[in-house]
């Protein structure tokens, strides 16, 4: 099937709940609670209330063992129809990117009308699992039928076996957290403090401002009494951000931050898709449309990637196939898990060596104009529960390139496991 | 809504006998309409006085509502005593035939069942043929807002319809809504319906509303959540309208009625704007327009901040004239358009510590009345309610002495519910209400303020 026979895949519109730190306001909300409120404010935006969609897709990180099935839950507790059905996807930060990609190819497919891809995250009501010790045991307690070899095993019971197991944000190969990883990167590319803490506090000034004018009003519904991200800092300054001390890496040059890193949160975003038709049939304008997607992975275990690097390449590749260069878009939303991960990626695009090397280009993929860059904030300001940022970002997107009319966007998200998401949105003039 | 507990204990069996014991005011139980209730519930006595022109546009919505007329000398008794009665007074041409007032409803009033219904039909004072004709009609009023403080202890109303040339083929929806118990807190009003030269008669009068779409500002909580659900029960897709912090009770309010959802603070420049586009985008146009949307910032003028002042003005006020400005222009009212404001008893009686906001409510009293005649021409209605005391978590807060004075301070001896006002609405914007335009109702049950 040649790209021209495919449908349009139209991004219609977006609702999140504010995003809030860990410990806060959502510190006894559910993924399925933030989830389900997330899809209820959807509905009612666009009076989807009993309606069938061809599915819903989200996702998150840190999941219950029970809740094998949380978008299809969620769905049965929201306004849609109960005949819609769902399904979870999980590939860390790229999370509700990812699900946008599989609802936007069914519905370019003609396997679907309509669907909904999200995400959530929640750090506070985070799964606590039996430590290794304690579950073998109790496995073990429960396939021994004798009486005495019960009671041998209750005997091997000691109060360290109490302690839990709680999830870590570390990569299982390397014990590394992901700050301890951009922090190597962080010193390869030799990104300072400066520009670290420059991209903070734009994302904060500029999601302010995002706020002050209205342009959340349809994309966010409060949540439990929070009615903008919890992170947000509109009075955040260089000044400010100077005093932080470094939280990873060591050494004089350290410069990741708490101030421009961020912080564990939680959350959950939602956004409608629906071929054009569909879009019609229920008279709802077309915001953008979502064009291709790329996902990619490095090998950051063995071989000399970082572990953000992933988007650095799958970006590149994506252009080549859509006959485009970095510079023909006119909203870059370059997802900020550190601040120093969105420097190391402008940085390395204009690297004529690795642009060579790495990603075997003549010419460097050149500079990207700053004013078009994550122009209403970003992940640094709003937070990022980790499931729900890419579908924030793709509503955020799509209601940009609606305002202008017409144009271009990019986004490049970077994710656990080495791997990195992007895509590309458009609004035809 | 909060609890009348003086109310339930008039109301039980033991209380009432306390309470009549002691003489005081014992607060009716009032009748609210439920889905499948006839407008009705009983016989209604028609009487006229000779001359009038009324009788065959009254005897055919008779028939419409499936109402049982009976004749004045034959109503029953027990439960077969009359739930209505129906006065055509336009043929009292002089003060001295005044007395047919009397002749009719002192051997009948005594026999209207509980929550009954009277209903007094006059001709307006400017459409008489002589000065005597004008004196009489314009007497009349004073005959049945006293009617009403007879017997509002019974849960009974009493209303005055005053219907122009013309206006004889556009009575339906307001005898309905005036006999029904929609109107239940409605009580002791002077309504004038127009001449109206088609009216849009809905397939089913349980849901007049069907294929019409509706936008009610302050759709969150309290009386706009009332309004828009009472619409959206009558067919209408409601757009529910609040501002964005209010996004959450907002968006659960929509989900409930099958509406959607429209965060937008109506005070903000460019709301007019995004509202018309809203509307633009989403099937081009709004059939009904509820202005419900409300604040209070109470102080006396002395001590009010000048933010105190404007924030409400802006609200209550300023902001419906810009919106009704963009849907105007932009032709976004569809055909049989219907606008509708709350304003408030304290717009029209005023209040201690609200200037500002009885200059708002005021205020939309003045719009309505000034834009009923232009609008007109294009077949579009505007109309006001005004509530007086109303059970919401606004009066929960206030003091007791106040609150219980609010309450008992009319002819029903209680607060109205949200349902009241909404109900008041819906008849308003209803399609079948083309004759009903620039009118003014409260929602009082009688209050003593204000007149």
């Amino acid at each position: 099937m040649s790209p021209d026979a495919l449908n349009d895949a139209a991004v219609l519109g977006g609702n999140r709940i504010p995003f809030a730190r860990r410990d806060r306001e959502y510190a006894h909300a559910s993924n399925q609670d933030m989830f389900t409120a997330a899809l209820d404010g959807l509905v009612a935006r666009f009076g989807l209330q009993g309606e069938r969609l061809g599915e819903v897709a989200a996702g998150g990180v840190l999941k219950r063992s029970r809740d094998f099935n949380l978008t299809r839950e969620c769905v049965l507790g929201s306004a849609l129809a109960a005949d819609t059905p769902a399904y979870d996807v999980q590939q860390a930060c790229g999370t509700s990117l990812e699900t946008t990609i599989h609802v936007a190819n069914k519905i370019r497919l003609g396997q679907i009308e309509s669907g909904i891809a999200g995400g959530f995250d929640t750090t506070s009501d985070a799964p606590i699992e039996l430590n290794d010790d304690l579950r073998e045991l109790l496995l073990d307690l429960n396939r021994t039928r004798s009486t005495t070899g019960r009671l041998a095993l209750l005997g091997r019971l000691r109060p360290g076996q109490v302690v839990p197991a709680i999830p870590r944000n570390e990569e299982p190969r390397t014990g590394l957290s992901m700050g301890e990883h951009q922090a190597i990167s962080t010193k390869r590319w030799g990104l300072t403090r400066e520009e670290q803490d420059e991209i903070a506090v734009e994302s904060h000034r500029r999601l302010a401002a995002a706020y002050d004018r209205g342009f959340f009003d349809d994309l966010v519904t409060p949540f439990l009494g929070l009615e903008r991200d919890g992170n947000l800092r509109p009075d955040s300054s260089m000044e400010q951000l100077a005093k932080l001390k470094p939280v990873y890496g060591e050494g004089s040059d350290a410069s990741m931050t708490a101030g421009n890193s961020t912080p564990l949160t939680d959350g959950a975003a939602a956004v409608l898709l629906s071929s054009d038709d569909w879009a019609e049939a229920h008279d709802l304008p077309v915001l953008a449309h979502f064009v291709d997607a790329e996902t990619g992975a490095v090998d950051y275990v063995h071989g000399e990637s970082g572990l953000l690097e992933a988007p650095l390449y799958a970006v590149p590749r994506m252009l080549e196939r859509n006959r485009l260069t970095l510079q023909d878009f006119d909203f870059y939303e370059i997802h900020e898990a550190f601040a120093s991960q969105v420097a190391m990626t402008l940085k390395a695009w204009q690297d004529p060596a690795f642009c060579k090397d790495k990603l075997g280009l003549n010419e460097p993929l050149g500079e990207i104009d700053r004013e078009k860059l994550n122009v209403n904030g970003s992940s640094l300001a709003a937070g990022h529960p980790f499931g729900a940022t890419g579908a924030r970002i793709v509503a955020t997107l799509a209601k940009l390139l609606a305002e202008r009319g017409s144009g271009r966007g990019l986004i490049s998200i970077c994710a656990a496991g080495g791997m990195g998401v992007a895509a590309i949105m458009e609004r035809r003039g | 809504m909060s609890a009348d507990r003086y109310q339930a204990l008039a109301n039980s069996a033991l209380g009432g006998a306390v309470v009549k014991r002691l003489g005081l005011p014992a607060p009716p139980r009032l009748e609210r309409h439920e889905p499948g209730m006839p407008v009705v519930t009983g016989p209604v006595v028609f009487g006229e006085a000779r001359g009038g022109h009324l009788r065959e546009a009254v005897h055919e919505v008779m028939r419409s509502i499936g109402a049982r007329l009976v004749d004045a000398k034959t109503a029953g008794d027990g439960d077969d005593r009359p739930a209505a009665l129906v006065f055509d007074a336009t043929g009292i041409d002089s003060t001295q035939r005044l007395r047919a007032l009397y002749d009719f409803f002192h051997p009948t009033i005594a026999s209207l069942k509980r929550n009954g219904r009277v209903v007094v039909l006059t001709t307006p004072a400017i459409e008489a043929d002589s000065v005597g004709a004008a004196t009489a009609q314009r007497a009349i009023e004073g005959f049945a807002r006293s009617v009403a403080k007879e017997i509002g202890r019974y849960g009974s109303t009493a209303q005055l319809v005053e219907v122009a040339a013309g206006g004889e083929g556009a009575m339906e929806s307001t005898l309905r809504f005036l006999l029904s118990a929609r109107s239940a807190y409605v009580d002791g009003q002077a309504i004038h319906i127009q001449a109206a030269d088609s009216v849009t008669v809905p397939e089913d009068w349980e849901r007049p509303l069907a294929g019409r779409s509706a936008a009610v500002t302050g759709a969150a909580r309290g009386i706009g959540e009332a309004i828009a659900e009472t619409l959206a029960g009558q067919g209408a897709e409601v757009l529910c309208i609040d501002v964005p912090p209010a996004g959450e009770a907002l968006a659960e309010v929509a989900n409930r009625i099958g509406g959607t959802s429209l965060a937008l603070d109506i005070t903000d420049a460019g709301a007019p704007q995004r509202l018309a586009d809203h509307i633009g985008e989403r099937g081009g146009r709004i059939d009904v327009f509820v202005h419900n949307a409300g604040i209070t910032r109470d102080r006396t003028i002395a001590r009010m901040p000048p933010e105190g002042w404007d924030g409400v003005l802006e609200v209550n006020l300023s902001a419906q004239e810009r919106i009704n400005g963009a849907l105007l222009e932009g032709e976004l009212l569809g055909d049989d358009g219907r606008i509708a404001s709350v304003s408030s008893v304290s717009g029209i009686a005023g209040n201690r510590g609200q200037t500002n906001y009885a200059t708002s409510k005021a205020g939309v009293i003045g719009m309505v009345r000034a834009l009923a005649p232009v609008l007109r021409e294009r077949r579009v209605t505007v109309n006001a309610v005004a509530p007086g005391f109303i059970e919401t978590k606004m009066t929960e807060a206030m003091p007791v002495g106040t609150r219980e004075a609010g309450r008992r301070m009319n002819s029903l001896i209680q607060g109205g519910q949200p349902v009241d006002v909404a109900e008041t609405i819906a008849w308003l914007v209803s399609p079948a209400s083309g004759g009903v335009n620039g009118n003014v109702v409260r929602v009082c049950g009688q209050q003593l303020l204000g007149a």
